[in-house]
Parts: structure tokens; C-alpha cells; sequence
């Protein structure tokens, strides 16, 4: 009996370990995307389509290529309605992982629980992806080496309007004498560029009109009014959700024409249009990724995806638009950020920190663009340990009333009027946090 | 002189519009003595069930009468839910109450509808209108048009109907009421329903305008002074309370807002609610609150 009992609990020990090491095995193969998204609350529009196509994407390459290299990937979801509180709670719950899959990295799309984790990503050594968005002087990697503002950062976008404006005004110089209004929304994100703005102007010559739109933008009458007062040449919208058709309905109302409004990238969805109507008709916008659904990445994600019922999206119509184009890009910068990595240090699962070395040696040339599919939806970049923004470059898209259309090549920042504002700001913050550093000469 | 003129009267178009949803704190609060937070999230339930029914192909006033049919039932549940069984408990309870309705309300509309923005057209068209060399709005001059109707018919059901007689007694005194045989349940769903109504005109009008989406249950915070000023209990003195602080708030931004780094007319309202609070707590027309002492 009692050799029975040694048996029988020797053989559920034996069952236990294998089942163990079976879930290990399997979740040794994975590597997990920690998603803090919003699906309801005020920007839910925004965050429903980014985080759609981004999980799609994901989706995507693990039913096309089996995952990277072999390892899945995996992801799950924690509500934060853009709440910055909740945001954080939610880092310190997935930043862990998943069931032994480790973190590759965050992407909060959110500007306030990006700076709040941004300490507590470095300190965790795991990217912080701040696509299209954050704070600028993160640019400098060798002061934040775990904050990626992938493709265009703030003060790039400003810089790229201006360059815009210029074009269309026959060269940089015809700017001396103009008159540019900037109609920003009442919080840091809304006020980050003035100073480059403000700067811009002396450069250049034309006057500023700084108008401020308190939050959430819901009423701007007076703002438009002052503008049909001073008569700017150009409106630059700095605007965020609602803030944006009321600015475009504002704007008809007080006789301003929409097709010298240029909205900047977060004014620049279907979402803030469309719901315009009539009078969104005309109105310019900047974008590092076109809308639509003609790219053979796109093309991909919707037979092997949305056509096999797998897709995240809860109105299939958003498809191809600004917020999932862009969930997509973000998906693709982070998949190929992992498989950089995977070929330095194995085709395994990774840490954050070594997914970091993949973020940093993201290179996107025309010909890997095509090999992803992404050829004209995601400009070339370069990243490297001193810049962690890799493009600074925008397309120019014009709201047609039913969708955009993209009326521009890319424009360029002037990245190195930029360069040396970003590093005053990023070496004032390394003095006051005691960071070193990196020298990035020597990083491989 | 001109642009001060239409600073002035786009600032008083604007109040109009505050006070649409001023309305509906009032109707309630002089029938049952709830200031009810969740009018705002009855705004955006309202607005999103209209658009969203018109976007699935019904038509205009059927999307309309569904809509305000959906508020009516939205009234019964609050009724037979919430507020049956907080009779008689504080106001500060049931004010509680209706805070935390407003979260459930708000989600149940994403729930129930989604949480894409949809454009809203009501076929009025918002090109400036000449008027003397002033330039206003046409949609504004709508809108207000519209608040004038609204006002004229909750006066006439407040003061010519048997309903309106037996609502202004419950707002009187709830026991007396009941002791005339007044079912008061059903004064309160009849009065929680037709703040659903003025929800419904208000989410048309300000989604017409914003775009009807999560926003728009934030347009309390724009009531919420012209109440204080207007009074909490007095249809007229929502009206004059909105005109006041729309025409005020454009002035203070256009005017005060350079000398202090612009952005102020969300809070500028506030201040001059804050002196009403000093120098006249019950508002301009709001009842006084008379107690034996």
C-alpha cells in the first residue's frame, strides 16, 4: 500500500513538473506586449483605432511568420481612459510580463502616463514608445536611453510646418512680413512648441499670434474672433479631440478659410474632421502615415486578420484609417525592433533592455519599407544612441469632406536648427536627475 | 466698436447654449430638490442614441421619438432603481446619487453605442450671416431660437397644466403633495423624463456643434456657473444666467485674456459665480430659503 501511495505521489509530482515545464516552454517562446490602452472615457475614439491596429498587426505576424523568428507574440490590455493614475497602476502590472514572457516594451500613447513612467521605465529598463508624441528633449538618447519619440517629435513637427508654409509662399525668406497664428489647447502637450515657435519667428521674420484654447476646446468664439481680428496668413491648430471640429466649425462661423488651417498630428485623424462636416472641407493637416488600406501590409493584415474574423476592430469601417494606420506603424517599428534585437542576441524572447538595443538600431531604408510591406506608409528612418526620433519628416494630407488626401512629399524639420535646443534641455535635465551621459561614441 | 459688438452678441448666443443644459438641472432640481449630476451624461446618452439610430437609416423624427422614448425608459430605471429608494434621504445622498449615475450613464451609452466621434448635420447651415456689419452665426441665431421655443413650452406645461400645478407642488413641499394625492413617483419619472427632453434638444444642438462624442458630457462644467448665478430653481433665470456668462467669458478672454496669459474663459465664469455666492446666494431669480427658526 504504502509503495503504491510512493508511486501514485511520485507520479503526480512527475505529471506537475511536466505540466510546469510545458507552461514554461511555452511561455519561454513568447514575448509580451504590455498594453495600456483606452477604450472608453473622452479619447476612447483615439485609442480604440491605435490600439486596433496595433494588435492586428501583432496578429498578423504571428499567423503569417509563426511570430518573430519563432517566438509569439503576446499581448494583453489594462484600461487606463487615459487617466494618468490608472496609467501608472498599469505599468506596475504588466511591466513584468506575462505568465514568464518578459516585456518588450510600453506604449501608452498618452503624453501625461508617458512622462508619469518615464523615471520608472529607466529605472525597470524598458522602452518607453512615444511615437509621434512626448517629450522632445527624449530625442537625445544618451540622456534617456529607454524613451523613443519614434518618427516625429514635437518640436520637428512645428519646424516641418513652418518649412511647409515656406514652400508655399515661394522659399523661407517670403516668410519675413506674414502673419502666423498658432491656436494651441491649454496644456503642456499645447504649449510645448511655443518657445520653437517663438524662436522660428526670429529666424524667419513673420509675427506670432499665440492663442490659447482651454480645455477641453469646447467653445472658441472668442479665439476665432481675435483671429478674424488680426488677419493671419496661416493658422497653425495645436489641438487634441474635441478642441479640433470645433476649432474647423469656429472657424467658417467667423469667415476664416479651412484650407489655411494646418492641423498639426494630433489634429489630424477622420475624428477630427469629420465631424466637422462641411466645414473641415479643405483643411490641411500634417502625417508621418497616410490613411487607407492600399499598402500590401494593410492588404496582408486584412486577408490574414479581418477576413479570417480575428480582427480587433469593433467597426471593421475604421479600417485603414489615421488612428489604426498609425497602430499599425507603431507595430511595425516595435516588431522590428525585436527582430533587430533577436539577431544580436538570439532567437529567444528578450528583455526590454535588449529590446532597447533593437529600437536604437531600427534602420528603415526604401527597400526594408518594401520588404514589410509598409513602402510610403512609413517614412525611412534611422535611429541610433544619440537620436531616438530617426525621421522628423511629415506628409501634408487636405480633408476632402470624406477622407484625406495626401497633397505634399515629405517635408523635413530642420533638425539641426533643433539639435542643439534639444541637447540644452536634455543636459539641464541629466544635471537635475545626476544622470551621466552615455557617451555615445561608444556604444556598439 | 464693431468687434467688441460681436465679441458681445457671439457671447450671448453662446450663454443661450449654456443655458439649454442649465435647464435640465433646473426642472429637476425644482421638482424634487436633486441636483442632478448625470444631466450632462443624459445629454451625451441622448445625442449618441439619436445619431446612432440615424446612422443605421432611420429617419430624422423617428430617430428623434426613439431617442426621446430611450430617455423616457432611462427616466423609469432611474426611478424605479435609484431614486425610489433614496426618498427622503439627505441631499447630499441623493446628490451621490445622481454623481454616480453619471458614470454609469456615460458608460452605458459607450457600451451600448461606441466611442467614435460622429459628425452630426441638422441641415442648418453655420456660414456667418452680415446683420448691420455684424457678423453672427446662423447656427448661434438656431440655436437660440430653438432655447426660446423650449422655454416657452416648459413654461406653459409649468403654468398652465394640471401636471405643471401638481409639479410645483411637489416642488413646494413633497408631503403636502402627497397628501393631496399626488403620486409623487410619477411626477418624478414625468419630470426625470422631460430633463431627458431638454437633454435630448441640448446634446442635438451641441453635438450639431462639437460633434457628438465623449466631450459633450463635459458641458455641465459650462452650467454649472450660470445656475449659480441664475438661480437653481428658476427656468427664466437660467436663461439670463447663460447670457451672462457667455457674453462675460468672451469679453474676459478677448479683453483680460492677453494681460494674463490667455485661456481664461473656462475659469473667468467661476469668479463671477463666486461673487453671486457672496453677495447673493440664491442667484438672480433663485427662490430664497426661508426657515422658522
Amino acid at each position: 500500500m504504502k509503495n503504491h501511495l510512493h508511486t501514485l505521489k511520485g507520479a503526480v509530482v512527475l505529471a506537475l513538473g511536466l505540466a510546469a515545464a510545458s507552461a514554461t516552454a511555452q511561455a519561454g517562446g513568447e514575448q509580451y506586449f504590455p498594453l495600456q490602452s483606452y477604450r472608453v472615457g473622452p479619447y476612447a475614439a483615439g485609442g480604440t483605432g491605435f490600439f486596433g491596429g496595433f494588435i492586428d498587426y501583432l496578429q498578423y505576424v504571428n499567423i503569417k511568420e509563426g511570430g518573430v523568428n519563432g517566438v509569439k507574440l503576446t499581448w494583453s490590455e489594462c484600461e487606463t481612459e487615459y487617466v494618468v493614475e490608472k496609467g501608472v497602476e498599469c505599468y506596475e502590472r504588466l511591466k513584468k510580463g506575462l505568465n514568464g514572457a518578459p516585456a518588450a516594451a510600453t506604449n501608452p500613447l498618452s503624453v501625461g502616463i508617458a512622462y508619469a513612467t518615464l523615471e520608472r521605465s529607466t529605472a525597470d529598463k524598458l522602452p518607453l514608445i512615444t511615437i509621434n508624441h512626448g517629450r522632445t528633449d527624449s530625442t537625445d538618447g544618451s540622456v534617456f536611453p529607454y524613451v523613443f519619440p519614434l518618427q516625429l517629435n514635437p518640436y520637428s513637427e512645428v519646424s516641418a510646418i513652418i518649412n511647409y508654409i515656406g514652400q508655399k509662399s515661394g522659399g523661407l525668406a517670403k516668410l519675413k512680413g506674414k502673419k502666423i497664428a498658432v491656436l494651441y489647447h491649454g496644456s503642456p502637450y499645447g504649449k510645448e512648441t511655443n518657445p520653437i515657435l517663438e524662436l522660428l519667428s526670429k529666424k524667419y521674420g513673420f509675427q506670432l499670434v499665440s492663442l490659447e484654447v482651454p480645455h477641453p476646446g469646447n467653445e472658441q468664439q472668442s479665439q476665432w474672433l481675435t483671429i478674424r481680428q488680426q488677419k493671419p496668413d496661416w493658422v497653425i491648430l495645436r489641438g487634441w479631440g474635441v478642441m479640433n471640429p470645433v476649432a474647423l466649425k469656429t472657424a467658417q462661423k467667423t469667415g476664416y478659410p479651412a484650407d489655411h488651417i494646418i492641423g498639426n498630428i494630433w489634429s489630424n485623424s477622420e475624428e477630427d474632421a469629420a465631424p466637422a462636416g462641411a466645414a473641415a472641407k479643405g483643411f490641411i493637416s500634417i502625417t508621418t502615415h497616410p490613411s487607407g488600406s492600399q499598402f500590401p501590409v494593410l492588404q496582408g493584415i486584412k486577408k490574414t486578420v479581418l477576413d479570417a474574423g480575428k480582427g480587433n476592430l469593433a467597426d471593421p469601417k475604421r479600417f485603414g484609417t489615421v488612428y489604426y494606420n498609425l497602430g499599425v506603424v507603431n507595430g511595425i517599428l516595435n516588431v522590428e525592433a525585436v527582430r533587430l534585437a533577436q539577431a544580436k542576441f538570439g532567437k529567444k524572447p528578450l528583455t526590454g533592455e535588449q529590446v532597447r538595443w533593437g529600437f536604437e538600431h531600427l534602420h528603415f531604408d526604401d527597400k526594408r519599407l518594401k520588404e514589410v510591406g509598409a513602402l510610403g506608409l512609413l517614412q525611412p528612418l534611422q535611429l541610433s544612441c544619440a537620436d531616438h526620433e530617426g525621421g522628423g519628416a511629415v506628409r501634408f494630407q487636405q480633408w476632402d469632406g470624406q477622407q484625406w488626401k495626401v497633397i505634399s512629399p515629405w517635408v523635413q524639420a530642420d533638425r539641426k536648427l533643433l539639435r542643439p535646443i534639444i541637447e540644452d534641455s536634455s543636459h539641464k535635465y541629466a544635471k537635475e536627475k545626476g544622470i551621466t551621459p552615455r557617451d555615445c561614441s561608444k556604444e556598439s | 466698436m464693431s468687434f467688441f459688438m460681436e465679441v458681445l452678441l457671439g457671447g450671448l448666443l453662446a450663454g443661450v447654449m449654456y443655458s439649454l443644459v442649465a435647464i435640465g438641472f433646473v426642472l429637476i432640481y425644482k421638482a424634487s430638490g436633486v441636483f442632478n449630476f448625470a444631466q450632462g451624461s443624459m445629454v451625451l446618452f441622448a445625442a449618441l442614441t439619436f445619431v446612432s439610430l440615424l446612422e443605421r437609416g432611420l429617419p430624422f423624427w423617428l430617430a428623434f421619438v426613439l431617442s426621446l422614448l430611450s430617455m423616457l425608459l432611462l427616466a423609469l430605471l432611474l426611478e424605479r432603481l435609484v431614486l425610489r429608494h433614496l426618498v427622503n434621504r439627505p441631499p447630499i445622498t441623493l446628490f451621490m446619487a445622481t454623481l454616480g449615475l453619471s458614470y454609469v450613464v456615460e458608460g452605458v451609452a459607450q457600451a451600448l453605442w461606441g466611442a467614435q466621434v460622429h459628425g452630426l448635420d441638422l441641415g442648418i447651415e453655420d456660414t456667418p450671416l452680415e446683420l448691420g456689419g455684424l457678423m453672427l452665426s446662423r447656427f448661434d441665431l438656431f440655436a437660440a431660437g430653438s432655447a426660446g421655443l423650449l422655454v416657452l413650452l416648459l413654461s406653459l406645461l409649468f403654468n398652465k397644466t394640471r401636471i405643471g400645478l401638481s409639479l410645483r407642488a411637489v416642488a413646494d413641499d413633497q408631503l403636502a403633495a402627497l397628501a393631496v394625492g399626488i403620486r409623487l413617483q410619477r411626477m418624478w419619472v414625468l419630470v426625470w423624463a422631460v430633463a431627458g427632453l431638454v437633454g435630448l434638444v441640448a446634446g442635438l444642438l451641441w453635438g450639431a456643434r462639437l460633434g457628438v462624442q465623449f466631450s459633450l458630457s463635459l458641458i455641465v462644467l459650462k452650467a454649472l456657473p450660470v445656475l449659480i448665478i441664475g438661480g437653481f430653481t428658476s427656468i427664466g433665470g437660467a436663461i439670463v444666467g447663460g447670457l451672462i456668462v457667455g457674453a462675460s467669458e468672451k469679453l474676459a478672454e478677448v479683453y483680460l485674456g492677453p494681460l494674463l496669459s490667455g485661456g481664461i474663459e473656462n475659469w473667468f465664469p467661476y469668479v463671477l459665480a463666486l461673487l453671486f455666492l457672496l453677495l447673493r446666494p440664491a442667484g438672480l431669480f433663485g427662490e430664497r430659503a426661508i426657515e422658522r427658526v
